[in-house]
C-alpha cells in the first residue's frame, strides 16, 4: 500500500532542447511536457526556443508554430482558437487555462512551462483522457426533463427574468480547467462530480422550463458527489470564461437546505 | 472495470441521499462555537494565577459548568465532523479511511462522556 516513489510514468525527465535560429533576436523558451504511449520512454520536458518576432500573440499560436516549424510530433488538442470549444485547455505556468485566449504578453517574462491538465490520465503529450469527465457530465442528464408535453404550436416559453438566471451558467464550455484545478477532484474524482459538472447541474436546476429539480437534487445529495467541495475556490480563480462554479455549488447546497427546513 | 461503460463507472452505486446533514450541522456547530470559544478563552485568561481550589470553585458554578459542557460537546462534535471530512478527502485506502473515521467518532464520544461526567461530578459531588 505504501509507495515511496512515483511510478515511472509520473517521473518526468529532462528532454531535448530545440535551439532557435541564430538570426532570431526575440527568443522565448517553451518547456513542454511530452509523453508518447507508443514508446517505453518516461515522460520528458522538451524545450523549444521560438522566434517571437514571427509568432502570433496567443499561446496557441506558439504551440502551432512549434508543431508546424520545429517538431511535428508535438500533440495537443485545439479547434476553434477563440475560447468556445474548450479543446486547448492545459496547464500553463502552473495555471489551467485555454491556450487560445491566453495572450503571451500577459505572462511574466521568461520561460513558459506547459503541461497537460493536472491529475488526468495522459493520452499523449498535452492531451488528457476526458472519458470520465464526459461520463460524469452525461450522468447528470444535462437536458430538459419534463412531464408536461410541449405546447403543440410553439416552444416552451421562458420569461426574460428566468432566462437571466442562466447567465453565468450557459457560458460554460466544459474545458475542465476548473475541475482539474480542484484538489477535491484530484483526490476523489471518481466520485466527486467536480465544479464543472456541478455548475452544469445547477444550470438545469434553475431552468424554469425543467420539471425535475427534485430528482436532480436527490442525485446530488451525496457526501462524495457534491459535498466534497471545500470551497477552495481554485475553480473560480482559473475559469477562462470568468464564471463562478464555487458559487453555484453553494447555491446547490442552499437549494438542498431549502427543501429540508 | 475494463468492460464497464464510462457512464456506469460515473454513476457508480448512485446517490446516498445523505450529506446535507453533515454539512449543515458542521456550520451550525461552527456558529455556536464562536461565542463559546471567546467565552472559554476569556475565562482561561481570567483564571490565570489562581490555585486549584479556586478553579474548582469556579467550575462548580452552574453557569460555568453548563457553558463548559456546551463548549466541550459542541467542540468535540464539530471536531469529529471536520475529521470525518478530512479522512474522506485524503485517505484513499478504504479500510484505513473507515478505521480512522470510526476511531475519531469513538474518541470524540469517549472524551465527551468523560468530560461531561467530570463536570457533573464537580458540580454535584464537589
Amino acid at each position: 500500500m505504501m509507495k515511496f516513489s512515483l511510478p515511472l510514468n509520473s517521473r518526468v525527465v529532462k528532454g531535448k532542447n530545440w535551439a532557435a535560429d541564430e538570426n532570431s533576436s526575440n527568443v522565448r523558451k517553451f518547456n513542454i511536457y511530452r509523453w508518447d504511449p507508443d514508446t517505453p520512454d518516461q515522460p520528458r520536458v522538451d524545450s523549444y526556443e521560438v522566434d517571437m518576432d514571427n509568432c502570433g500573440p496567443m499561446l496557441l499560436h506558439a504551440l502551432i508554430k512549434i508543431k508546424d516549424e520545429i517538431d511535428q510530433t508535438l500533440t495537443f488538442r485545439r479547434s476553434c482558437r477563440e475560447g468556445i470549444c474548450g479543446s486547448c485547455a492545459m496547464n500553463i505556468n502552473g495555471t489551467n487555462t485555454l491556450a487560445c485566449t491566453l495572450n503571451m504578453s500577459d505572462l511574466p517574462a521568461g520561460d513558459v512551462d506547459i503541461y497537460p491538465l493536472p491529475h488526468m490520465q495522459v493520452v499523449k503529450d498535452l492531451v488528457p483522457d476526458m472519458t470520465h469527465f464526459y461520463a460524469q457530465y452525461a450522468s447528470i442528464e444535462p437536458w430538459i426533463k419534463t412531464q408536461s408535453p410541449p405546447p403543440p404550436d410553439k416552444e416552451r416559453l421562458q420569461s426574460p427574468e428566468d432566462r437571466k438566471k442562466l447567465d453565468g451558467l450557459y457560458e460554460c464550455i466544459l474545458c475542465a480547467c476548473c475541475s482539474t484545478s480542484c484538489p477535491s477532484y484530484w483526490w476523489n474524482g471518481e466520485r466527486y462530480l467536480g465544479p464543472a459538472i456541478l455548475l452544469q447541474s445547477y444550470r438545469w436546476l434553475v431552468d424554469s422550463r425543467d420539471e425535475s429539480a427534485g430528482e436532480r437534487l436527490n442525485d446530488l445529495n451525496d457526501p462524495y458527489r457534491l459535498f466534497r467541495c471545500d470551497t477552495i475556490l481554485n475553480c473560480t480563480r482559473v475559469c477562462p470564461k470568468g464564471l463562478n462554479p464555487a458559487k453555484t455549488i453553494v447555491d446547490i447546497k442552499k437549494l438542498l437546505l431549502e427543501r429540508e427546513i | 472495470m475494463k468492460y464497464r461503460s464510462p457512464l456506469s463507472v460515473a454513476r457508480g452505486l448512485g446517490s446516498s441521499n445523505d450529506g446535507l446533514g453533515h454539512w449543515w450541522v458542521q456550520r451550525l456547530t461552527a456558529l455556536g462555537l464562536v461565542p463559546l470559544v471567546l467565552w472559554f478563552v476569556v475565562s482561561i485568561i481570567s483564571l490565570s494565577g489562581q490555585n486549584h481550589q479556586q478553579v474548582v470553585v469556579w467550575m462548580q458554578s452552574p453557569h460555568h459548568s453548563i457553558l463548559l459542557g456546551l463548549f466541550l460537546v459542541t467542540g468535540l462534535y464539530h471536531a469529529n465532523l471536520g475529521l470525518q471530512a478530512i479522512f474522506e478527502d485524503y485517505i484513499q485506502a478504504r479500510w484505513l479511511q473507515l478505521s480512522a473515521r470510526i476511531g475519531a467518532s469513538f474518541a470524540a464520544i469517549l472524551l465527551g462522556f468523560t468530560g461531561v461526567f467530570s463536570l457533573i461530578g464537580l458540580a454535584f459531588g464537589g
